[in-house]
């Protein structure tokens, strides 16, 4: 009894002094991975948790939760349901995310159940072809696809409806064929398209530049363009965007966090700006760097903005697709 | 290629302070196997965080990481073989022979002959790394859909040797297995199959709640019975060491097993489950005249080199490709571009410290887990002297915590429970669970397979007779199906013609 007593009141002592301020800062902090470990999810928490810790932003190493279920879907329910008030907690989201949810694939919720605290940075679609296809530039597969599009297979890490298959569908899209035609293979992950490009299994792989990098710069397979509003740096940065083939064609994978929907104002705006004073220090940006991620600014009201008209823009296309009604 | 670049690799993992981690991963590893639900996944994403608070270098870290991961390809069949719970995925197949080894009193010769085939699976592997990496490298490449459906119809064939005793039983139970690979997210059109809205179920069930709710519930619930009805008999411990006959009986199972159990973790789409599955089906249609699944040493033996071998496979396509071989190697992948290093054939030149030293280190490592277990025999046996009343809350707590710290989620606690209460009724129906977890296994790689195969060739079937490869592996489905027949018939025939 007096164990519980003495620890009621160091709890309550203790929310008296770090509940004060306008801004709060949670004790413990925690980062669901919504997804099995080595994949985007856990990428971003592990950035976060680094990061965080080494720029002394948090007091305690953040802790992981792996959470497997429909890629974030089980994640999503579970914080809206069970743990909709937890200041510390944070669940890492995507660009897929936002599709599946256009798609109404995370259950009873929409986007607007939880709150959008911001973006850790972003990767960009791009397709590859074999190194000994004839198809050089983006123009040439689109003209080619155009000619004879049942020759053309492709590989993605995903279902049909899936952000790979997407990307696919926006190029067959632009040689006016209708990508419910398309010959796609799903298959688990980018790993996978590799090998199935390399083995000349499918004609086109469809992925994320991250991930076919390391084998387009080891000469392997070929990126044709790159579907990021511009340019990018680095290593990427010879290869053309789409959009500079004369195809609107762009796709943006942000990495971000959300918190449950009952965290308070004040806690809310705690991790807004730890994310924004964080994205600043040199070591974050050596981190992303190395995980592959472009900067991607974007923080609070005008994350959450932009997650939504994500989810609005997926609605459409997705309509378009006959993947909804 | 020169083996240069394995020179470096042994001075760097020869180093003290690698020495030592290999040592902390190989403990560490058997450890995490040995516990129910907690395979190397997540016990590499475990570690990996410490690991880089540490600040090893790539190297190093690498080299802890691939211990812990062939460490519990070892740990699995600990309790496999003494209390019939796998500890991990690829440790399923060890309880078919090993826990009624355990049961008349082997279970100490049980422990010691896994140990001694897992060390021969696992350094066959090692050496298959060594010398062909880059020619398999290109080989697992030539696998596509296509090919794909054809090593699962080949594994099916093999399962032909699980219709024992009660075919419809066996078939039953292949079908319940290929059912429930049907719940969950349609691989293909990405639409939810039997997900009834619940979230949990949108990836389907995963294999290791299956395993654990089949096994270790079941087993529980059976025990329980048992304890009251008071038939409960205490397992002596047996000797230490399986007798020369038993060893030179295995010898030949386990070197098939290590390279068929290479091969298929070399591949991609494939991993230490499947292997043992194909290796411990094989060698049943092989061999067997009635002893394998009562204890036989040889049904023993095949998985566990297999699951050992293919271990050491999944690190071929990370290591010549950059695409991780398996979960595992995924995890350790995108541990190594965090260190900036991009994996590729250009590794064993451009850094041979890192993979060479990862390739000597696994050669010490496979060295060490034998020395290490041989001893450690002794220790594990003692739980079969646990009594009862604290062995099965033991059982019950560790599956219920594992299966909750790897997926945090209750629903998927209640999932095992369920299926355990399930896995128990029938094998009071005399229901075996290995043609469950086989049908489960193979039946998503097949069905994801054959509809992406069809999906290229716009529904043509003869896409899946194309290629060389899928031939051989159809051609060989038929023997392994026929050629037991016809070995009978023919030593028949010539018993007849000697006696006449």
């Amino acid at each position: 009894m007096l164990g519980k007593l003495t620890g009621a009141m160091a709890a309550a002592c203790t929310v008296l002094l770090i509940g004060s301020p306008v801004v709060a800062k949670p004790g413990k902090t925690e980062c669901i991975v919504g997804a099995k470990p080595g994949g985007g999810f856990d990428l971003t928490c592990r950035l976060l948790g680094g990061t965080l810790q080494s720029a002394n932003l948090v007091e305690t190493p953040m802790a992981y939760t792996y959470m497997e279920g429909g890629v974030g879907a089980t994640a999503y329910n579970h914080i809206i349901g069970t743990r909709p008030g937890e200041a510390g907690t944070v669940v890492a989201a995507s660009t897929g995310s936002a599709l599946l949810l256009a798609q109404k694939k995370f259950g009873a919720h929409d986007e607007n159940a939880v709150r959008w605290v911001g973006a850790l940075g972003a990767e960009f679609g791009s397709v590859i072809v074999a190194q000994d296809s004839p198809y050089k530039s983006l123009k040439d597969l689109i003209e080619g696809i155009k000619a004879k599009p049942q020759d053309f297979s492709v590989a993605g890490g995903g279902a049909v409806g899936s952000q790979d298959w997407m990307k696919a569908a926006l190029i067959f899209k632009a040689a006016g064929q209708d990508p419910k035609k398309m010959r796609y293979i799903a298959l688990e992950g980018g790993g996978p398209v590799v090998t199935n490009v390399l083995g000349g299994h499918v004609k086109i792989g469809s992925s994320d530049v991250a991930e076919f990098m390391p084998h387009h710069t080891s000469g392997k397979v070929r990126i044709l363009a790159v579907m990021s509003p511009e340019r990018l740096t680095g290593d990427a940065k010879d290869i053309p965007t789409a959009k500079e083939q004369g195809y609107d064609i762009l796709w943006t994978v942000w990495r971000g966090l959300y918190v449950g929907p009952k965290v308070s104002d004040a806690d809310y705006q705690w991790w807004v700006e730890t994310l924004e004073k964080l994205s600043k220090t040199p070591d974050f940006k050596k981190e992303q760097e190395a995980r592959g991620l472009y900067p991607f600014p974007s923080y609070g009201k005008a994350f959450a903005d932009h997650v939504k008209a994500d989810v609005a823009r997926f609605k459409i296309l997705a309509q378009e697709a006959g993947l909804i009604k | 290629m020169s083996l240069d670049y394995l020179w470096t690799g042994f001075a760097v993992a020869l180093t003290p302070s690698n020495l030592l981690l290999s040592l902390l991963g190989c403990f560490l590893g058997t450890l995490i196997g040995a516990l129910p639900a907690i395979g190397p996944i997540n016990g590499i994403a475990l570690i990996l965080p410490i690991a880089y608070t540490m600040k090893l270098p790539p190297e190093s870290c690498m080299i802890l990481l691939a211990a812990i991961y062939y460490g519990a390809e070892y740990g699995g069949r600990i309790t496999s073989i003494l209390i019939n719970v796998p500890g991990d995925a690829g440790a399923v197949m060890t309880a078919l022979d090993g826990y009624p080894l355990a049961k008349q009193g082997r279970g100490a010769e049980a422990l010691t002959m896994s140990a001694l085939t897992s060390f021969v699976g696992g350094m066959l592997a090692v050496v298959g790394l060594t010398f062909f990496a880059p020619l398999l490298g290109s080989f697992a490449v030539r696998f596509g859909p296509a090919e794909y459906v054809a090593l699962m119809m080949f594994a099916f064939a093999t399962l032909a040797s699980m219709v024992g005793a009660e075919p419809v039983k066996t078939l039953i139970g292949c079908l319940i297995g290929l059912l429930l690979t049907t719940i969950g997210l349609d691989p293909t059109s990405g639409a939810y199959r039997f997900t009834f809205d619940q979230p949990e179920l949108h990836d389907g069930i995963e294999f290791i709640i299956i395993v654990i709710g089949l096994f270790s519930i079941s087993e529980i619930l059976l025990m329980l019975e048992h304890q009251f009805k008071g038939t409960l008999k205490p397992i002596p411990i047996g000797k230490g060491f399986p007798s020369w006959s038993d060893i030179k009986a295995c010898w030949w199972p386990t070197i098939r097993s290590s390279v068929s159990g290479f091969i298929i973790g070399v591949l991609p789409g494939t991993g230490a489950s499947v292997a043992s599955a194909v290796a411990y089906t094989t060698e049943k249609r092989l061999l067997d005249k009635g002893t394998f699944g009562k204890g036989d040493m040889r049904g023993l033996a095949a998985p566990e080199a297999a699951n050992n071998a293919a271990a050491g496979g999944a690190f071929v396509p990370m290591l010549t490709l950059g695409v991780p071989g398996s979960g595992t190697t995924a995890v350790m992948l995108g541990a190594l571009m965090l260190y900036n290093i991009t994996p590729g054939p250009q590794l064993f030149t451009e850094r041979p410290e890192l993979a060479g030293g990862l390739i000597a280190s696994m050669y010490i490592g496979n060295i060490m887990l034998l020395i290490l277990n041989i001893p450690m025999v002794r220790i594990f046996v003692k739980m079969l002297q646990v009594p009862n009343t604290w062995l099965i809350p033991a059982i019950l707590l560790l599956s219920i915590l594992g299966v909750y710290t790897a997926y945090s989620s209750v629903m998927s606690v209640l999932l095992m429970l369920a299926i355990g209460v399930g896995g128990w009724a029938l094998r009071k129906q005399g229901f075996d669970m290995a043609p469950i977890i086989l049908g489960f296994v193979l039946g998503k790689v097949l069905e994801t397979n054959l509809r992406n195969a069809l999906a290229l060739s716009g529904g043509d079937i003869s896409i899946l007779f194309q290629s060389t490869i899928s031939n051989s592996l159809w051609v060989m489905a038929v023997l392994i199906v026929l050629l037991p027949w016809w070995l009978a018939r023919r030593t028949k025939a010539r018993a007849s013609a000697e006696g006449a």
